[in-house]
C-alpha cells in the first residue's frame, strides 16, 4: 500500500496550518519550512511558537523572538516570514488591556499573583490565551477598516507535540464546566469556529520509527474526534537507501559469501581483511532491518490516508540552506498551491 | 562497534546497582531521548543482579510494555516475569495514572465528606488530569509512596527506577511540584479562600482596596461560577495543604538524598544535549546527586579505521568496473558508500558530545548504540543495560 500523492488543491483555502508532531520529529524545523514554502511572491506568512522555546530564533539564526512580530526570513519566492513566540503572560495583559483597560488594576494582578494562577494553573485558560493570540493574527486586517487588506496570508503554528495537541487544541472542552459564561467562554467560542473551519488544517510530523508513527496514528483518531481536520502526514529525516533490495537479499541469502566483495574492495585499493569485510556486510544486513521496518511504519501511514509529503535526511544539519532544501521539498511535492500552479505554466 | 572515544570518565550502571546504598535511580531529560527505555534497561539489569526493584514509567511505548512481558500495565506494580530471578532479585513494573495517584492523595488526606466534595468538583476534575505540571508533581508524589511501602518493616524495595514525565524541559520535573506548592502558598490562594472561611464578602472590607478589584477583574473574565468552583476548590484543599507541601518537600529532599543517582538522558544532538547541560547544572545547585550521563541512539560503526572520505574514494574507484550477474562492484561500491554516511554520522555525533564534554569535563558519560529499531524483547533491554555499564 503506498500512500497518498498530495494534489495541488489539498490546502486550498486554508489559512492557519497548525503543525505537531512527537517530540524529536523535528516539527519546529518543518514548520518553519512550511513557513517558507507558504511565503511565495507577495505574500506574507506568520509562524508562531507557543511553547517560549525560542525554536523560530535558534532555527532562523535570528535574535530571540520576543512579544514583537519580526521578519525572521524571506521565502522562497519573495514573500515573507515574520516571526512570533507568544507569551501566555503578555498575552493575557494584552487580553486584559484590550478588553477592560485595567490600567492599574494589571499591575495589581501581577502583585497578587492572578497572572500566574491563570497563565500556569487554570487548566485550559492559558491554551486559550495562546490560541487566542493566533486567531488574532489569522483574522487580522490592515488599517482600521474591517475591509482591508489580511495582515497575513496565512499563519503556521508550531504547536505542542502530539501527546498534547489534542487537549491543546480542544479549548472549549478544556474551559466548559469551568467557565460557563464570560469573555473567556465566548473566546473559546469563536477560536473552536476557526478551529473547526475549512480554513484549519493540522499537519503532522514523523520519522518512519515506531514510536513517532503510533503517536501520529493515535493523534489523528483525536484531532477527528475533536472535530479537526487532520492536514498532511509529513514524513521527515526519510534516508535514501543506498543499498539495491537485491543486494540485502544476497547479503542475507550468504553473509560468509564475500569472496566478490572482497575481490572489489581489493581493486579499489583497500587492505582487506575480517574487520572490513564483516563490518561492511554487518554494516548492510542493519540497513536491511531498518528497511524492513521502514515499511511496515510506511504501511502504518498510509492507512492514514492522508497527503503524505516526504523530506529528506539533512546531512549537515540546518547549516548550509538545509532549511531552503526542506522548503524546496514541500513545495515540489506541491504543498503550496499557488507554487505549484506557477510552476505548471513555466513547464 | 566502536565509538569515538573522549577523555572523560566512563559511567558504568553497575557500580550503582551493585551499590545497596543506591535507593533510587531518576532518570530525566527531554522528551524523546529516551528515557523510559534506559530506565527499563537499568531496571532489568539491576534485578538480575540480585536487587528488589520497582520500575515506574511514564508512558511506555506499547511494545516497551510488552518487552516487559506486561500486557495491562497500570498504577499498581505487578511482577515482570520475563527477568531471570536467579541471583534472588525482582522486577516490578507500573506506569503512573496521574489521576488516580492525585484521588488518592485527596482520600488518604481529606476528612471523607471532604473528600467526596473535592472529587466532585470541576475544577478538581479539570486540574488533576490536565494542569500543567500536575504529572510531575503526581510522579514525584507516586515516588514517594513507593518509597514508603513496606513489608515486614522493611522497604518493598532496595531500588527504585524511575522515567520522568515528557516534559518540554527537563527542568519540569524539579520545578513543577515546587511550582504547584508555592501557588498553593500564594497570595492569590489566601485571596480566594479568605471570603469563604469567614463566610462571606464582608471579609474583603477589612483588606484592601485592591481585592475587590481583583476579585471583580476576575470574575468579569473567567466568569463568577469559575471563580465561585474555585473558591470550594480551594477551601476544601485547603485542610490538607500542609500534606501535600510536605510531602512534595520530602520527597524532593530525598532526591537529594546521596541514595539517589540522576542519569541525565540526551541523544547526541544539539537540542537534547543543551537540555542535557542545564539540567546537569541546575542539579549541582539543587546539590542533587548526579551520576552522569547517558547519550542513547549514537551511531557507531563497524569499521572504524576507514574514514568516510576514504570508503567514497574507494566506492568512485569501482563505479567504472563492469557489471557482474550476482552481486556487483557497483553493490560493493553501495556497501562503501553506505559506511561513509554512517561514519559521518558517527563523527558529527561525537562532535555533538564533545561539545558537551568541553563545557562539562568532570561528567561521568556513556554511550548507548543507535540500534536498527525498537525495543522488542527483555533480551534487547539486556543489551542496552549491557552498554550502559560502558564495556
Amino acid at each position: 500500500m503506498s500512500d497518498r500523492r498530495p494534489t495541488s488543491s489539498d490546502w486550498a483555502g486554508v489559512r492557519l496550518h497548525i503543525v505537531s508532531g512527537k517530540g524529536g520529529t523535528g516539527k519546529t524545523t518543518v514548520a518553519a519550512a512550511l513557513a517558507m514554502a507558504l511565503a511565495t511572491e507577495g505574500s506574507r506568512v506568520l509562524l508562531v511558537e507557543v511553547e517560549a522555546r525560542q525554536g523560530i530564533s535558534q532555527t532562523f539564526d535570528v535574535p530571540q523572538l520576543g512579544e514583537e512580530e519580526r521578519r525572521v526570513a524571506r521565502g522562497l519566492h519573495g514573500g515573507e516570514v515574520v516571526g512570533l513566540s507568544v507569551d501566555a503572560k503578555a498575552a493575557l495583559m494584552e487580553y486584559l488591556q484590550m478588553f477592560y483597560k485595567l490600567g492599574r488594576a494589571g499591575g495589581m494582578l501581577e502583585r497578587f499573583g492572578v497572572v500566574d494562577f491563570a497563565t500556569t494553573i487554570a487548566p485550559g485558560v492559558r491554551d486559550v490565551l495562546l490560541i487566542g493570540k493566533v486567531y488574532e493574527a489569522v483574522g487580522r486586517r490592515e488599517g482600521k477598516r474591517r475591509g482591508g487588506d489580511r495582515t497575513y496570508d496565512a499563519v503556521v503554528l508550531d504547536a505542542p507535540p502530539t501527546g498534547r495537541i489534542g487537549r491543546f487544541l480542544n479549548v472549549n472542552h478544556e474551559v466548559a464546566g469551568l467557565a460557563k459564561v464570560g469573555p473567556v467562554r465566548q473566546q473559546a467560542d469563536s477560536i473552536t469556529r476557526l478551529l473547526q473551519s475549512p480554513q484549519t488544517v493540522v499537519h503532522l510530523v514523523t520519522l518512519l520509527e515506531e514510536m513517532p508513527v503510533q503517536e501520529t496514528i493515535d493523534a489523528a483518531a483525536e484531532l477527528e474526534r475533536i472535530g479537526m481536520r487532520v492536514g498532511a502526514i509529513i514524513v521527515n529525516q526519510e534516508r535514501q537507501p543506498l543499498l539495491s533490495p537485491q543486494a540485502v537479499a544476497t547479503l542475507r541469502e550468504d553473509p560468509d559469501g564475500t569472496t566478490l566483495l572482497e575481490k572489489d574492495l581489493g581493486s579499489a585499493g583497500l587492505r582487506v581483511g575480517p574487520v572490513l569485510t564483516g563490518g561492511l556486510v554487518q554494516t548492510g544486513l542493519d540497513l536491511g532491518d531498518r528497511l524492513e521496518l521502514e515499511a511496515q511504519e510506511r504501511a502504518e501511514i498510509a492507512r492514514l490516508e492522508r497527503p503524505t509529503y516526504h523530506l529528506p535526511l539533512l546531512r549537515d544539519g540546518l547549516d548550509a540552506g538545509g532549511l531552503r532544501e526542506l522548503a524546496d521539498a514541500l513545495a515540489g511535492q506541491g504543498i503550496c498551491a499557488n507554487q505549484d500552479e506557477s510552476e505548471g505554466t513555466a513547464g | 562497534m566502536t565509538a569515538v572515544t573522549h577523555e572523560v570518565d566512563v559511567l558504568d550502571v553497575d557500580t550503582l546497582i551493585e551499590s545497596s546504598a543506591t535507593r533510587t535511580i531518576v532518570c530525566c531529560g527531554s522528551g524523546g531521548v529516551g528515557k523510559t527505555t534506559t530506565a527499563a534497561a537499568v531496571a532489568v539489569r539491576a534485578a538480575e543482579a540480585g536487587r528488589t526493584v520497582a520500575v515506574l514509567t511514564i508512558d511506555p511505548a506499547r511494545r516497551l510494555a510488552q518487552a516487559l512481558g506486561l500486557e495491562e500495565m497500570g498504577n499498581e506494580p505487578v511482577p515482570v516475569p520475563t527477568v531471570d530471578r536467579s541471583a534472588g532479585g525482582s522486577l516490578d513494573a507500573m506506569m503512573l495514572d496521574m489521576k488516580r495517584t492525585f484521588d488518592e492523595v485527596v482520600l488518604n488526606h481529606a476528612a471523607p465528606d471532604k473528600a467526596q466534595q473535592i472529587l466532585a468538583n470541576p475544577f478538581y476534575q479539570a486540574v488533576s488530569s490536565s494542569f500543567a505540571g500536575t504529572q510531575e508533581y503526581m510522579a514525584m508524589e507516586r515516588l514517594g509512596q513507593l518509597m514508603a511501602e513496606r513489608v515486614d518493616g522493611r522497604p518493598r524495595w532496595d531500588l527504585i527506577v524511575v522515567d520522568t514525565p515528557p516534559s518540554r524541559s527537563a527542568l519540569d520535573f524539579l520545578d513543577a511540584p515546587k511550582r504547584l506548592g508555592s501557588f498553593l502558598d500564594g497570595r492569590f490562594i489566601r485571596l480566594l479562600t479568605a471570603p469563604a472561611k469567614v463566610g462571606g464578602r464582608a471579609y474583603l472590607k477589612v483588606v484592601s482596596v485592591g481585592v475587590g478589584a481583583v476579585s471583580g477583574a476576575m470574575a468579569k473574565v473567567l466568569g463568577a461560577q469559575f471563580l465561585a468552583d474555585v473558591q470550594t476548590f480551594v477551601a476544601a484543599l485547603d485542610t490538607m495543604f500542609g500534606g501535600f507541601r510536605e510531602r512534595a518537600e520530602q520527597t524532593f529532599a530525598l532526591l537529594q538524598n546521596p541514595g539517589t543517582a540522576f542519569l541525565v538522558v540526551a541523544t547526541p544532538e544539539r537540542d537534547a544535549l543543551r537540555e542535557a547541560s542545564y539540567f546537569v547544572d541546575r542539579l549541582a545547585e539543587e546539590g542533587m546527586p548526579l551520576a552522569g550521563l547517558v547519550v542513547n541512539r549514537v551511531q557507531m560503526t563497524y569499521v572504524p579505521s576507514l574514514s568516510a572520505a576514504r570508503a567514497v574514494a574507494a566506492a568512485e574507484s569501482l563505479d567504472d568496473e563492469p557489471s557482474r550477474s550476482g552481486w556487483s562492484p557497483a553493490d560493493s561500491a553501495a556497501l562503501l558508500r553506505l559506511h561513509a554516511d554512517i561514519a559521518e554520522q558517527s563523527v558529527r555525533h561525537a562532535a555533538a558530545v564533545g561539545r558537551f564534554t568541553a563545557s562539562h569535563p568532570d561528567i561521568a558519560q556513556v554511550q548507548v548504540p543507535s540500534a536498527a529499531h525498537d525495543v522488542n524483547d527483555v533480551e534487547e533491554l539486556r543489551q542496552i543495560g549491557e552498554s550502559l555499564t560502558g564495556a
